[in-house]
Order: C-alpha cells, then structure tokens, then sequence
C-alpha cells in the first residue's frame, strides 16, 4: 500500500460523504419530486465516487465496475423516476412530495 | 386406487365445475351433480364391507389402502386408506354434500362456476382427511378443505361475512399450527428414539414419548381439533361463520366439517396418546359437558334463527366429545352415531332455515310467526327435524345421545347428570323456535307480495329423504355400529392397554369416578360377583 | 304372534297415511276418509286387543307373550330388542288405550267437524296412540322411553294444536318441558340401572334385582330416579304445574292424553318396575307421600276453579295421586284398577263437559253456567254417572278401586296412618268438588251463557258418551286378575268403622257441596285469600317461575352475545389498539420515512463503532 495515496483516499471519502449529506440535505429539505430525484442521484454519485476512490486506493477493477453498474442503475432509475413523477402530475398537477400521502397507516 | 378416484373426481370436478360456467349458463351446478354422483358410485364399490362385526386382529382393519411414495427423503408418504369409521363419514360427506347441493339448486345467484368449484374442493378436501393416514398428508388435506370453506363464506356469504370469514379462518389457522407444530415434534421425537422417520399413523403409533412431552402434543392435536369440533370456549366462530355462511356452506360446516375435528379426535388424538388421553380425559368429558349445556342456553337466547341452529350444533357436539373422552366403546359408538345423526339434523335444518330466508328475507325470529297456516309442508318438516334435534327417542339423535350418556355414565356420574340437563335444554330451545317461526299469530314480514310459497317438490324430496334416513338410524341403527364397530374397537385398544399397563399411574382408571363400582373394575360390562349382580 | 305387533303398527299406519298426503298433494283428503282412517286404524288395534284377550289371556291369570321384532342395537354389551311382552298388566293398559282410545277417536269426529286441522288432528291423534301402545308394550326401558317420549310429543303437539293463539304454545311448551325434567331423570335413573345391572330388559333386571338386598342404595336411588320420570308424566307433586295448563287442548285430547291413558304412564312405569320400588322403603314411601300431597293439594285446587276443564284437571291430578299412594303401600293391582276405572270415568267426564263447551258455544266458565240439566239431558247423566263414580259412590267403579286402596293403606301401615287419612280426607275433598262442580253447571239459576245453550251432541258422540257411562257405572266388576304379575295380596280385615269411614267420606263431601252451592247462593264474587292460594295452584307456578324460569332466561337474554366471545373479540381490539400505537409513525411523508432512514442508519454505524 503505498503511504502517499492515502491522503487521496481521505480526499475523496470526504468528497464523497460531504456530496452525500448535501444529496440527503436536499432529499429532507426539498418538496419537490424533481428537486428531490436530482438529490437522490447527487447521494448515488457520492457512493459512486466512494467505489472509484476506493477502488483506485487498493487498484482493484471491482471499483469501477461497480460505478459502471450505479451508473446504469441511476439511469433506469431516473427514467422510472421521472415517468411516475409524469403520471403524477398529470392526475395530481403537483409535484409536491407532502401531497404523496395516501399509503399513511 | 378408488380412494384416490374419489378424492380426484371431486378435484376434476371442481375445476370442469369451474370452466364450464364459460361455456354455459348453470353448467356448472350438473357438472358438480355428476362428479358427486360419481364419486358416491365409487365409494358404493365399497357397500359390501359394511355391517361386518369382525373381531379385531383377525381380518385387516382397513378395506382398502393406498401408498405411493411422495416425499421419501422426510419419510412422507400419499397413504391413503379406509375402514369402517373412514367409510362412514366418507358416505356422509358425499351424501350431505349431495343434499346440500339439491337442497340451494337454484340459491346461488352469481359467479356459479366458483361457487361450486370451492364447494366441490371442500369436499375433496374433507374426503381426504377421512381417508390420509399419513400424517403429513392429513394436514395437507386439513388446509386444503378451509381455504375453499372461507371463500364460500367470504364471497356467497351474508351481511357480515367478512368478519365472520376472518374469524372462521384465523381460529382454524392458529389450532391447526399448533397440530403442525405437534406433529412435527411427534415424527421427530419418534425418530431420534428409533431412528426411523415416519409420517406414516400405523408406524407412528408405536410411538414411546415420555409422559410430559406426550401430553403437551397430546394438547397440541386437542385444541386443533375441539376448534373444529367446537368445544367450549373456542366455539365463538361458529354462530359466526354459520350464521354468515350461504345455505350450502352452513350444510357443509355443520354436517361434514366439524366431524372432521371428532373424526380426528378418534382416529389420532385418543390412539398416538392413550396415556395423555386418559389422563385428560375428566377435563375433557367436563368441557364437553359444559358445552352441551352451555350450547343449549345460548341456543335458547337467540333471536337470529340460523345462530339457534348454530349454537345447537355445539351443544350437540358437546355430546361427542363426552362420548369420546368416555373411554369405552357404548359411548365411542354414540359418539360415531351422533356425528351422523347431527350432520343429518342440522343440515336439515339449515336447509330450511336458509329456505325461508329464500321465501322471506329474513332470519330473525322477532318477525316470524305463524307460518304453518301458509308453509304447512315446510313447518310440518321443520317440526320433524326440531324434535330430532331435541333428540325424540326412535330417531338416530336418541341413539347417538342415550349411549353417549350410557357410556360416559359409567366413566363419570356427575359430569353425565350435568350433560343429560342438555336434554331439557334441546327441548327448551328446539320448542321455542317452533313457537317463534311456525306458530302463533301469522306475521309474515312480505304480506304484501303474497303468500310464500311451500316447498317445491325437490325441496321436500331432499329434506324426506334425511328424514326417512334418521328415522332408519334410530330404528335400525346397527349397521351403523357394526361398520364403525372394528375401528372403535382398534382405537379403544391403545387406551385398554394403557389402562393394563399402568393401573395405577393415574390413580383410579376413568372407569370410576363414582363411590360405588370399585376401581379395578371398569371395564364393560361391570360384573363383580361379590357385589351379586350377574350381568 | 304378529297380531301383537299389528296393535301398535295401525295406529302408526293411519298416522303415516294422514301426514303424507298433505306432503305430497296440495288437496286435503275427504273428511269422512280421514275418520275412516283415524277411527278405523285404532277401532281395529282395539278389536286385535279383544281378539288377543279372548284367545290367549281369557281364563289364563297367567298367561304372557313375547315378541321380538328385531335386534334394536347391540353395542358391546348395551343389547336391546325391539321387542314386546305381554301380561296382564299390559293387556288392561292395553285395552285401555285401544278401547277409550277408539271411543274418543269416535268422539273426535264429531267434536271436530268443523275444524280446518282435522286430518292433522287425527294424525296428531294415532301418532299418540301409537306410542301409547309401544310405552305399554315394551319388554326394555328403552323402549318403554321411546313410547314415554313419543306421547310427551304428541300431548305437545295436541295441546298446542290451535296453534294461532301463543298462550296454547306456551301451555304446550310448558308440559313438554316440564315432563322432560322428569324424563331426564328417568333417563339417568335407567343409566344407573344399565351400569349396576348391565341391562336394560325389564324381565332380566327383575330377576337381577331377586338376588339384591332390600334397601340397597343404589336400588334406591334408581327407583328415586324412575319415580322422578313418573312425576313428571303423571302430573305428581313437585311437577304437576303443567296439567291444569294443558287444558289448552280441544276437550277429546284432555279425555284421552290428559285423563285416560299419557298421565298414567307414570303409574303405569312404578307397576312395572314394582321390584325395584319393593325392595327400597324409602323410594316406597316418598311415592305414597308423593301421592297423598299430591291428591289433597290438588283436591283443593279442584274445589276452587272457575273452568270446567280446569275442575277436571285439578281432579285428574288428584285421582293419579291415589293411584301413586296405592303404588307406594304395595297395592299395585289396586293402583291399576284405579288407573282403569279413573279411565272410564274420567275420559266420560271430560267427553261430557266437551259436549257442554260445545253445547255452549266455547264458554267454559262454570259460574256462567247453571241449570243445565233439562237443556242438555242426556249430557246431565252421562257428568252425573262420572261425577257419582269419581266421589266413588257406593257400587260405582270408582267406588271399588278407591275402596281397596285405602283399605291398603289401612293394612299397610298395620292400623290408623297418616297416608290412609290423607286418602280419607282426599275422598271428602272429591265427593265436594266433584259435586260442586255439577251442580254449578247443570243445577241452580240459569246463567249467563245457559240461555242459549244447544243440544251439540251428534251419533258420533252419543255413542262414545253412552258406551263410557256404562263401563264407568259397571267398570267396578272388571277386576283384572293381575296376581301373576303382581303377586296375591293379603286381604286385610281393618275394623268396621274404618270401612265405614271411607264410604261416608264422599257423602259428607257431596252434602258440603250442596251446602255451598244450592243452599246458599254461589257467589263467584270475592275469593278469600286461601281460595285465591288453591286457585292458582298453590302458587307452585309463581314459585318456579321466580325460582327457575326467570332466573334462566334473564341469565340467557344477558348473555345473548356470549360472554366467551368477548375473550377473543377483547384480544381483537388489544391488538388493533396497538397497531394504532405503531401505525402512527406510518404517516405516508416520505421525507419522514427518509429522515428516520437517515438516524436509523446513523444510530446502528454508531452502534457497530461503539460496540
């Protein structure tokens, strides 16, 4: 294990943790579905960067096959995402997260 | 191979039942007839077995049986078999499964194909509980007869019948976990003791558990089955799920499956724990005596005919555990004879119940009154089966009640005094719907639209044809106990060598709880010549 | 043999044919068909009987038939026959019920002319003499409890049979359930036989019971149980509340149920079972106490009602209180003759004062009668004849049966008794309201529903009323030779004076009541509080119905929605109350749900740190 990329590894946890608080920030602060969609995809990028960082730290492919598969992952996501968020509108004109309510025990 | 013919031609027909309501508009209720019809054309292959009084040991105890191999790897066979008591109750499911088919020919009103084709799947399901003597088989088929059950109750049913199916079901589902769970340690136990697994019931007899283990699955079997029975206090899902039920599904719960729950009793509760058995027995006879009577006052407070008819069946079945839990074979016998007498009774009078709601949209007994003057057909038949539910000497109920409480006299004097008070009650709730629906002042509640009409000609066939049977059974009642008799005697066997073994585990046998016969002495008939009585 | 078996078969046969028509054709059969039927069928059981007798019991005291039609059940030692056995004993019953039974069945046809249940009635009616027949025919208790619960069936279903109105339904309902308490304990009294003596033959338990000591207590306590079905059948003190009640029947029903053949089946079962009784003084004496309560308590009830029927009730309740007090000092023969006299007498009465109702256009209040003898005749005599033999009037039939058991009572008990002098004053008590009662209705000023009174009597009722008068004059001379079946009785000597007692008893009654009610004015009027007492029965009816009836159906209406069934429901809503609890926090905010997944996930890494 080389000694000088261990302060890379720190950097880059750190950027991905601090990139997830602020995705989870925006998740609990925003009402906004679309708001909301674009701060679950900055909190999958953050664990994302969290593969890459880790994988280059012990040069290991399995990082980056891994934020190949997020990747993918959060696109069919966003597509799903987005088409309910579409439905909803269209029988609900809003994309207000409160007013998605009706499962409540 | 016919006992499987059986089981399968109620299956297959429950699903042609099923299909071909697409086909044709009331296909499906002939199709259901013809695979009855088939399937009690089969059974009657076996007629000629009956009435043969063998003695134990010497001609083998089951008419037919059937083994495959199913599941080998957990010692789980498809083992089916028949004897006397299996070919009772079997002729009775189908017989009462035909009469409550013709009895609601034309009640059903929508989504016929399923209606019959859970209907026919109940049948098959309790056809195979006669008859599995695989343990795992038995439970299988135990499941199979109530999911088909519910749904008739939950989709045909009556105002309340969601509760009421939930009710129904979650009372069966919980005891019936418990049996799994006894089950399941009763194979284990038996293999880590002999290293043999098996779920098979001959092989598991043989079972050697150590008393305390035995009693707690003996308890375990118990609650299963005095659910379905039902005994006091786990009763309270019957007024419900009986009241709530179509006609055909109340015929079907009261006359076949709550045998099921005195058939289980019989054939694997009393036999795989003869010593628990008998050591639960006071407890037992003392809760079917309490249910006798406390079935009898419920019946008499309601106002809902079709819960009086309800609570009835627990007072009547109250009877059968009694006699079952009596230990010796006059009152086993009862036992047999009132599951038959009652399923014919009740269904009875279910059917009449449910076709006066027919005629007149109602089931409570505050807007009846004086039908005779308008249905004298049906009021003279519904007096027929009120008083053989009260149980009038000369009709099948006599016989099934008079040797319960003759036998079970002999175990117990006080809990049999405390039953035999059931018998005012009967009468006292028997008259009094007589009183409420079919005397006094007329006061139909639709006088407007005309006099209802009496019971057409396939009604009163169906419903005479139960009553010519009752009135057979309480006449000629022996072929009943020469059939059942080999079985009684088979499963009475485990008990007798229980009581030789360790007369005095338990202190006195149940023979005697009574100051006068003397301990050692309970065995029938009670001959001790010191006392100078010969018998 | 097999006339044996036709005797209760026609019966049965008439009965299936009245009920199974009306099931299977909307068309009433012709009346005069259903009296053939109904009359016919019990005409013909009552000439098989005669038939019987003259050819196998005439001349022959000891003469006895047995007849097993078929093997009942046989279960592991518990083996009974459907099977009959003929005495003596069973050929008076037996005459008894076909030859009154046919003579009211004749009867009935022209009582019940008019009435739209006339097939169902004569149903109803072969039905009852059917198991009539079977009760007193059968050679095993069983079956004697088959025929004992099938005529409480039909007493049931008679008394009941004008179904519109309630209070017939309720009276009904009453005998059926009253006499099934005494039939419950019959029935344990026969499963204690069953488990002491591992039979329920009546001929094998009378020869096991030869080899038992006297006294033994579980003979004592069987006969206690059998006295307790006797009871209740018979109409004996504690449960004769549902006699009077039963009135509510048409009148032949009353004649042949309520005073002829059904009620007497309990003396009829002690006669039976005598042995059992025998061998046990207590049971002995609790049935002569039975019986001589029984007999002056109802004698005073009889002395106070207004109904006609009523009257004859209370009366009936009395007369089998002598019969039982016969049975209890071991003069079964002389119970048995009473029975048959009682009989005659009794159904003539009954018949009678159908005729007055009738005649009357359904009045049966005696005070609104009076001076009917010269409307009504032939009714006069035949209510005079019955009367003079229930006072038991010098060479009356009921002169000689009640002769002879106080005359028992007197030598039972060896010398002056209390149970001889409940039976002497009991005969007073008869001979006053047996009086009173016709002179209330057929002598004295003419009352309200009088005037317009009607000779109702028709051919088919003169004939029964004639025919009965005579038996009840001349029954006295009819003694059946029962020494087979019960043993020869030694005949006493008591002095003169207690001879003389017992026939001027009824006189004296007769002159009270002619002291009541013709030399001074029968006012109706104000009862005084004990005549109120007598009038309801002792308020024994009061009595149950706060002690028994109330309580229990208080308690049943209480618990209508069962107790136990709260247990589960209670475990429903403790379970639903706590997924309310939980539920809560499913509040359907997804930002909630995403805030909590946040701590959560937090809390359990800072618990894997931590730990």
């Amino acid at each position: 294990m080389p000694i000088e990329s261990i302060p890379a590894l720190h950097t880059g946890l750190s950027l991905a943790a601090v990139l997830f608080c602020l995705g989870l920030a925006g998740l609990l602060v925003r009402r906004n579905i679309i708001f909301m969609l674009m701060c679950v995809e900055i909190c999958t990028n953050a664990a994302a960067l969290a593969f890459v960082v880790a994988g280059a730290h012990w040069s290991d492919a399995d990082g980056q096959v891994m934020f190949v598969f997020v990747i993918t992952l959060a696109a069919a996501e966003v597509a799903i995402a987005l088409a309910l968020v579409l439905q909803f509108y269209r029988r609900r004109y809003t994309v207000d997260i409160d007013q998605l309510n009706a499962l409540r025990g | 191979m016919t006992l499987l013919a059986i089981i399968a031609v109620l299956f297959l027909g429950g699903i042609l039942a099923w299909l071909s309501e697409h086909w044709k508009d009331g296909a499906s209720r002939w199709v259901a007839l013809l695979s009855l019809l088939l399937a009690i054309a089969l059974l009657g292959r076996y007629a000629d077995h009956t009435g043969i009084a063998t003695a134990t040991g010497s001609a083998p105890l089951w008419w037919d049986s059937l083994q495959l191999n199913w599941i080998p790897r957990f010692g789980i066979t498809f083992f089916l078999a028949l004897d006397g008591l299996g070919f009772l109750l079997l002729a009775l499911t189908l017989a009462m499964g035909l009469f409550g088919l013709i009895a609601t020919w034309r009640d059903v009103g929508f989504r016929r194909g399923f209606f019959y084709f859970n209907y026919l799947w109940t049948l098959a399901g309790v056809a195979g509980v006669f008859t599995a003597m695989d343990l795992f088989l038995f439970f299988f088929f135990w499941e199979v007869m109530l999911v088909p059950m519910l749904l008739l109750i939950a989709v045909w049913g009556y105002e309340q019948r969601i509760p009421a199916a939930i009710k129904f079901f979650i009372f069966t589902q919980a005891s019936s976990l418990l049996m799994l769970i006894a089950i399941v340690a009763l194979v284990y136990l038996h293999y880590s003791a002999s290293g043999q697994l098996t779920f098979n019931y001959r092989e598991l007899l043989a079972a050697r558990l150590p008393p305390a283990t035995s009693y707690w699955l003996m308890l375990g079997f118990f609650v299963a089955f005095a659910v379905k029975l039902p005994a006091l206090p786990l009763h309270t899902w019957l007024p419900d799920a009986h009241t709530q039920a179509p006609t055909a599904g109340s015929i079907l719960l009261a006359a076949i499956l709550l045998k099921t729950g005195a058939y289980g009793l019989l054939r694997f509760t009393l036999p795989l724990f003869p010593e628990s058995s008998l050591a639960f027995a006071p407890v037992a006879m003392s809760i079917g005596a309490a249910s006798v009577v406390y079935g009898a006052v419920m019946s008499f407070a309601q106002r809902d005919m079709k819960r009086l008819v309800a609570y009835s069946s627990v007072s009547h079945m109250g009877f059968v555990l009694l006699g079952l839990y009596a230990l010796n074979a006059i009152a086993i016998q009862g036992a047999v004879m009132q599951m038959i007498a009652h399923g014919l009774s009740t269904a009875a009078l279910f059917a009449l119940v449910g076709a006066l709601q027919h005629r007149l949209h109602t089931r409570d007994m505050g807007e009846l009154g004086g039908l005779w003057g308008n249905l004298p057909r049906l009021s003279a038949i519904a007096l027929f089966f009120a008083v053989a539910s009260l149980g009038l000497p000369g009709l099948g109920n006599f016989i099934a009640e008079f040797l319960v409480l003759a036998g079970s006299f002999a175990s117990s004097r006080w809990i049999t005094a405390v039953a035999a008070t059931g018998l005012v009650g009967a009468a006292l709730y028997a008259l009094l719907m007589m009183q409420r629906v079919f005397f006094g002042g007329e006061r139909s509640p639709h006088q407007n639209s005309g006099p209802p009409a009496d019971l057409a000609p396939r009604e009163s066939a169906a419903l005479l044809s139960l009553a010519v049977l009752l009135v057979f059974l309480g006449l000629r009642p022996q072929g009943v106990f020469d059939t059942a008799g080999p079985a009684v005697a088979d499963a009475l066997q485990h008990i007798d060598a229980t009581v030789a073994g360790t007369p005095d585990r338990y202190g006195a046998p149940p023979g005697d709880t009574g100051a006068v016969a003397d301990a050692a002495d309970s065995r029938w008939p009670p001959s001790n010549p010191e006392r100078g009585i010969s018998p | 043999m097999t006339v044996v078996a036709w005797i209760p078969m026609l019966p049965l046969l008439g009965f299936l044919v009245l009920i199974a028509t009306p099931l299977f054709s909307d068309r009433p059969l012709p009346p005069k068909l259903v009296a053939a039927i109904g009359v016919g069928s019990v005409g013909l059981a009552a000439i098989l009987t005669a038939f019987l007798a003259a050819t196998q019991f005439a001349g022959n005291p000891a003469a006895e038939l047995n007849l097993s039609l078929w093997q009942w059940f046989s279960v592991d030692g518990l083996q009974l026959d459907f099977g009959f056995h003929l005495d003596w004993l069973t050929l008076v019953m037996l005459s008894v019920v076909t030859g009154v039974g046919f003579l009211i069945h004749l009867y009935s046809t022209g009582y019940m002319r008019d009435d739209a249940g006339y097939q169902r009635y004569f149903a109803y009616l072969n039905l009852f003499v059917c198991a009539m027949l079977l009760l007193v025919l059968a050679d095993n208790l069983v079956l004697l409890y088959l025929g004992w619960e099938g005529v409480g069936l039909c007493s049931y279903l008679l008394i009941g049979f004008w179904y519109r109105d309630p209070a017939n339904g309720a009276a009904a309902r009453k005998a059926f359930v009253v006499t099934r308490i005494g039939d419950t304990a019959m029935v344990i009294g026969l499963f204690l036989l069953f488990t002491e003596f591992a039979t329920l033959d009546i001929g094998e338990l009378i020869s096991a019971l030869s080899t038992v000591q006297a006294n033994d207590p579980r003979v004592t306590l069987a006969a206690l149980l059998l006295l307790g079905g006797a009871v209740g059948k018979s109409a004996q003190l504690p449960l004769q509340t549902w006699l009077p009640d039963a009135m509510a029947g048409p009148t032949p029903v009353s004649a042949l149920i309520h005073a002829a053949t059904m009620v007497t089946a309990g003396v009829y079962l002690i006669a039976r079972m005598h042995p059992l009784f025998a061998l046990s003084d207590m049971a002995m004496s609790a049935v002569a106490i039975v019986g001589a309560l029984t007999l002056l308590l109802a004698g005073c009830s009889a002395l106070v009602q207004s109904d006609i029927k009523r009257v004859l009730a209370y009366s009936t309740i009395s007369q089998i209180g002598y019969m039982f007090l016969a049975l209890g000092v071991g003069a079964w023969s002389g119970a048995i003759f009473h029975l048959m006299t009682h009989a005659f007498f009794k159904a003539l009465l009954f018949l009678a004062a159908g005729s007055v109702i009738l005649g009357l256009h359904h009045e049966q209040d005696i005070f609104r009668m009076g001076g009917l003898r010269r409307k009504i005749p032939f009714t006069f005599f035949c209510f005079l004849i019955g009367c003079a033999c229930l006072a038991a009037l010098p060479f009356t039939s009921g002169f000689y049966s009640k002769d002879r058991i106080l005359l028992s009572a007197w030598d039972f008990y060896h010398g002056f008794n209390g149970i001889w002098l409940a039976g002497v004053l009991g005969a007073l008590v008869t001979g006053f309201y047996s009086f009173r009662l016709l002179f209330l209705v057929f002598f004295g000023r003419e009352g309200e529903a009088s005037s317009h009174c009607r000779d109702a009597n028709n051919t088919a009722m003169v004939l029964p009323l004639g025919m009965l008068a005579v038996l009840a004059l001349l029954g006295g001379l009819l003694a059946p030779p029962l020494q087979s079946v019960f043993g020869a009785a030694g005949a006493g000597h008591p002095p003169l004076w207690v001879e003389a007692i017992a026939v001027a008893a009824p006189l004296a009654g007769i002159a009270m009541a002619w002291w009541a009610c013709l030399y001074n004015d029968p006012a109706r009027g104000e009862q005084s509080a004990l005549g109120r007492f007598w009038y309801s029965g002792w308020g024994f009816d009061r009595l149950y119905d706060t002690l028994l009836v109330k309580p229990f159906t208080t308690l049943a209406r209480l618990n209508r929605n069962d107790v136990i069934d709260r247990l589960y429901s209670g475990t429903a809503a403790a379970s639903r109350q706590l997924h309310g609890l939980v539920s809560v926090s499913q509040n359907g905010q997804v930002r909630w749900y995403i805030a909590t997944l946040a701590v959560g996930t937090v809390l359990f890494l800072a618990l894997l740190v931590v730990l």
